[in-house]
């Protein structure tokens, strides 16, 4: 049995990544764990960016005392997942004030929950009933009341 | 049963991107674009790392947008959470050993964060990777005493005058050399620490905005008000 090459155990992974973030995603239903998942299928992404520049042999694109090497990889993807990190990172502490917002005016953070807080919310502020169908799943549990306004 | 349709798609979406890993290249990267700014940058820009070159010169415009993106981002945060009252309670302060590792580590990660900045140009690093660990040295004393006033208002006037400093140096070498964001200056000898032109400075108004804005904004989640129910 040959070992795996480093190419396909370094995409796996990437792929396994990106897998595991949208797994997360569509099977959680807690916030704080799907702005968790999103983190992860950002790191598979730019894993997968970086793995897009790299060449066999080829040195990264430094110039060290005037010697330019032979062949230097793409930093091109270097370039994009370098900002695209520091993006990101902006974005969750963004995605995280609006959890807690949601927690604070809700004290929830069960999307069930939340879902049914909002909708009657929503039906409340339009003034018109609640949305109702013969074929709606059981919903567990109505979440508290809201508290005073809703924003400060 | 949602769950069962969620496992599905996902088994789905997993089992084309393995196959999809099957049919890939490893260490073989086309490079049209990357080959051509490999060979031509070292005399075009003059910066000993490339990939700074590339951010802050052939795709400079890019990097203002991802800016706007991070100025949009902190100040939707302190649009969300406000302020805190005035006299609201806060965590008391942390232990003696987080304490005192703080004010050893302030003066340390400000001089990495400073170092990696001005050195963005020469070596791995820059203002992006920089500025995270200058954030990380204005935030590490709020974890610590998390009473501390944080001084926003000092902030924002640093995030200011960087923002505004990035788009002067852009609207300089749009008026010298032709092209917004243009790098000026000449190119001085590479590998020195005053080479590339303009973009060492391009970079320090980078990494004191991400600095700036990531602290203000970490500091806003930090003092936000935990309302336990």
């Amino acid at each position: 049995m040959t070992p795996p090459d480093l190419g396909a155990i370094l995409f796996s992974g990437a792929f396994g990544l990106v897998v595991i973030g949208i797994l997360g995603i569509v099977m959680s239903t807690h916030l704080v764990r799907i702005v968790l998942s999103i983190v992860l299928l950002e790191t598979g992404a730019n894993l997968l960016l970086m793995l897009s520049g790299y060449r066999a042999g080829a040195a990264a694109p430094i110039i060290i005392d005037g010697v330019i090497p032979a062949a230097m990889v793409d930093p091109v993807p270097q370039a994009l997942v370098l900002t695209a990190i520091v993006i990101g990172v902006a974005v969750q502490a963004f995605m995280m004030t609006l959890v807690l917002r949601l927690r604070s005016v809700y004290g929830t953070l069960d999307i069930r929950e939340l879902r049914t807080c909002l909708e009657r919310d929503i039906a409340q502020e339009a003034g018109i009933g609640l949305p109702t169908s013969d074929n709606l799943p059981e919903t567990p549990g109505v979440g508290p009341v809201r508290t005073q306004g809703g924003d400060a | 049963m949602r769950s069962y349709v969620s496992l599905l798609f996902v088994a789905g979406l997993a089992f084309l991107l393995f196959v999809i890993t099957g049919q890939l290249e490893f260490g073989a990267a086309p490079m049209r674009v990357g080959q051509a700014i490999n060979q031509t940058s070292p005399a075009e820009v003059g910066a000993a790392n490339i990939v700074t070159s590339v951010v802050l010169g052939y795709r400079a415009l890019d990097t203002l947008g991802e800016l706007a993106i991070l100025f949009t981002a902190a100040t939707a945060g302190g649009l969300m959470l406000g302020r805190p009252r005035a006299g609201a309670a806060h965590d008391p302060d942390a232990g003696f050993i987080l304490r005192t590792a703080s004010d050893l580590l302030f003066p340390l990660l400000l001089v990495v964060g400073l170092f990696i900045i001005v050195h963005g140009h020469l070596t791995p690093g820059g203002g992006f990777q920089g500025g995270v660990i200058l954030a990380a040295a204005f935030f590490l004393p709020l974890l610590a005493r998390p009473g501390t006033h944080f001084n926003h208002a000092v902030f924002s006037v640093f995030e200011g005058l960087a923002g505004a400093a990035f788009i002067v140096i852009g609207l300089l070498g749009l008026v010298y050399g032709g092209e917004f964001l243009a790098p000026l200056l000449g190119q001085g000898e590479m590998g020195s620490l005053l080479s590339a032109g303009t973009l060492p400075l391009l970079y320090i108004a980078v990494g004191l905005k991400v600095g700036t804005e990531l602290a203000g904004l970490m500091a806003h989640i930090a003092a936000y008000e935990a309302v336990d129910s």
